[in-house]
């Protein structure tokens, strides 16, 4: 191995001209260019613009646009919202995953299916659907009314359409990868003595760790970030039901665009630390893979 | 339940596949069908009548013509995109790497509010097109940018695995047998990359069809000339015409589930055709 990266590396161009597989170098820059050109303005700019906005009018109307009273509400119900929803879809997908992974049943690949589904939902049917069920024309509007529970145009509805478009993310992750790992270990947990919970706690759980993190860091950018299915359900009331998607869009209607993409920045920020530790993830979860294999 | 099971040593398996089921019926099942038995109650004719208006095909036309122009933007450059980060060593290749999941995680809202300042005639790209009497933004023009943007993930990363899994051994003996490199590329490497670019434009043209936040920001929102279905969902609803609203949904429904067989079908052929060779 080291033999064979060693002479590559002393005449480089003596081994380029020998690989048959190789396009002429001028082939190579021009596609190289060409990627980067459509990645720069699809990309990089719209991500640059959303600092180089924010921080147009100053850092003074950057900081109060952060601190303002319905950005900090817009913040504290966004924080909120995934708070719930992304641990009950963490249960959610630890037990879907031990049932599909774990054991053989038929109509397997159906209920995978039926797991993916609210991924090809467009957002705005996402919220819909709540509303048919629990607004005031919905099937139980008139009872909800009755009682006095608001669930749409309030929180409650803010969460569960928000459960809904992160339904599958940790489900997927998991499911591949217990497929992988088998269940010689838990089995042999099992035998040994150990009980279900133990063996879910010692063996599973340390061998799933890094898949988990990773569907709880994809599911958790999409539950703050969700814009459509939210905006549904939520009525707009500002420090109410405004959570920070919503918050960005209405001050970008108001033509306050600076405070818009200040607050948009925490977004942006958001995203690039969710891009940086998917990257670590994939990095640690091929490592947790390959030794098995 | 336990009857479908066949027999292992590890527990659980009640307690996990009934939550399971209990909570997908719950927060998927029953609240998907409600949208279809709330459209039945339309009868057939009330929901023809209302997918058929003009403003409603006028949408429709917009959606899905935007989606297949911006999923087939997205085949191309995400075929080479793909290309490029499997082939050929630059600087700055990791971070472009991580890059490319963009559109997953920056919120839709984010991303349309930056693309209408980017390519509006005074922005940064819409300045340079603005000469040309090229107007992107608040234009049909800019719903495809914005579609573009959102499933660019899509082909890079189901073309990207089978090209590093691809075997090289099978280009040098093209090669060896007199092929040109192009010869080499359409007929020994395309035709493996085949149903992999077609699930990448799939995937992106399914998204694209449904996305909301991107577009409603760049489009404009003209009824009849860049309204998208969405938007018109949205609109339906402010105006209390529930009825038209799910009717509206349910179409878009039928549509999504038609695209997901398809996906499904393509990545069983993708699999199939990979396992053979």
């Amino acid at each position: 191995m080291s033999v064979a990266v060693a002479i590559p590396q002393s005449s480089p161009g003596q081994v380029h001209s020998r690989l048959a597989n190789r396009e002429p170098a001028w082939v190579r820059w021009t596609l190289i260019s060409l990627a980067l050109v459509f990645l720069t303005g699809f990309l990089v700019l719209p991500l640059a613009v959303v600092f180089s906005q924010a921080f147009s009018k100053g850092w003074s109307v950057y900081a109060s646009a952060l601190v303002e009273s319905n950005a900090l509400a817009a913040i504290r119900l966004t924080l909120l919202v995934a708070a719930i929803s992304v641990p009950l879809n963490l249960v959610f997908g630890l037990s879907a995953a031990w049932a599909i992974a774990k054991f053989d049943f038929s109509g397997k690949s159906l209920l995978i299916t039926l797991i993916d589904l609210p991924f090809s939902v467009s957002p705005v049917v996402s919220g819909l659907i709540y509303v048919l069920m629990f607004g005031l024309q919905g099937w139980f509007g008139g009872w909800l009314a009755d009682h006095d529970i608001k669930i749409i145009f309030a929180v409650p509805g803010i969460v569960m359409a928000t459960i809904f478009v992160t339904f599958p993310f940790v489900a997927r992750e998991l499911i591949p990868l217990m497929q992988a790992q088998g269940t010689d270990e838990e089995e042999a947990a099992i035998v040994l003595g150990a009980s279900g919970w133990q063996t879910f706690w010692r063996v599973t759980l340390p061998n799933i760790k890094w898949g988990l993190l990773y569907g709880v860091i994809l599911s958790n950018a999409r539950a703050m970030g969700e814009f459509g299915a939210v905006s549904v359900v939520s009525g707009h009331i500002r420090g109410l039901t405004n959570t920070i998607p919503l918050h960005v869009e209405i001050l970008y209607n108001e033509y306050n665009s600076a405070a818009a993409f200040a607050v948009a920045s925490l977004l942006a920020l958001l995203a690039l630390v969710t891009l940086a530790l998917k990257s670590f993830l994939e990095w640690r979860l091929h490592a947790s893979i390959t030794p098995s294999k | 339940m336990s009857v479908l099971r066949k027999n292992s040593v590890l527990p659980g398996f009640n307690l996990a596949m009934g939550f399971t089921l209990l909570y997908l019926s719950l927060i998927v099942l029953i609240p998907l069908s409600a949208t279809f038995i709330k459209t039945a109650s339309l009868g057939w004719g009330g929901f023809w009548q209302v997918i058929t208006t003009p403003r409603v095909l006028a949408s429709y036309k917009l959606t899905f013509s935007a989606a297949l122009i911006g999923a087939g933007i997205n085949t191309v450059f995400g075929l080479l995109i793909a290309w490029v980060l499997v082939r050929y060593e630059f600087f700055g290749k990791k971070v472009i790497d991580a890059i490319v999941d963009l559109p997953f995680a920056l919120p839709t809202a984010v991303a349309g509010i930056s693309l209408a300042t980017i390519y509006s005639t005074k922005g940064w790209v819409g300045q340079l097109f603005a000469p040309l009497g090229v107007k992107i933004a608040y234009t049909p023009l800019g719903v495809v940018v914005a579609l573009t943007f959102i499933g660019l993930p899509f082909v890079v990363r189901t073309v990207q695995p089978v090209l590093e899994e691809f075997e090289v051994e099978l280009e040098e003996a093209a090669a060896s047998l007199g092929a040109t490199r192009l010869q080499t590329f359409l007929k020994v490497i395309f035709p493996t990359l085949w149903p992999a670019l077609l699930t990448g434009f799939a995937l992106a043209f399914a998204r694209a069809v449904g996305e909301y936040g991107s577009v409603i920001f760049i489009a404009g929102n003209i009824p009849m000339v860049s309204e998208i279905t969405p938007l018109l969902i949205i609109t339906k609803l402010e105006q209390y015409d529930y009825a038209g609203a799910t009717a509206l949904a349910s179409s878009m429904l039928i549509v999504s589930f038609i695209l997901l067989l398809a996906i499904n079908l393509l990545q069983w052929w993708g699999q199939h055709r990979h396992t053979k060779h």
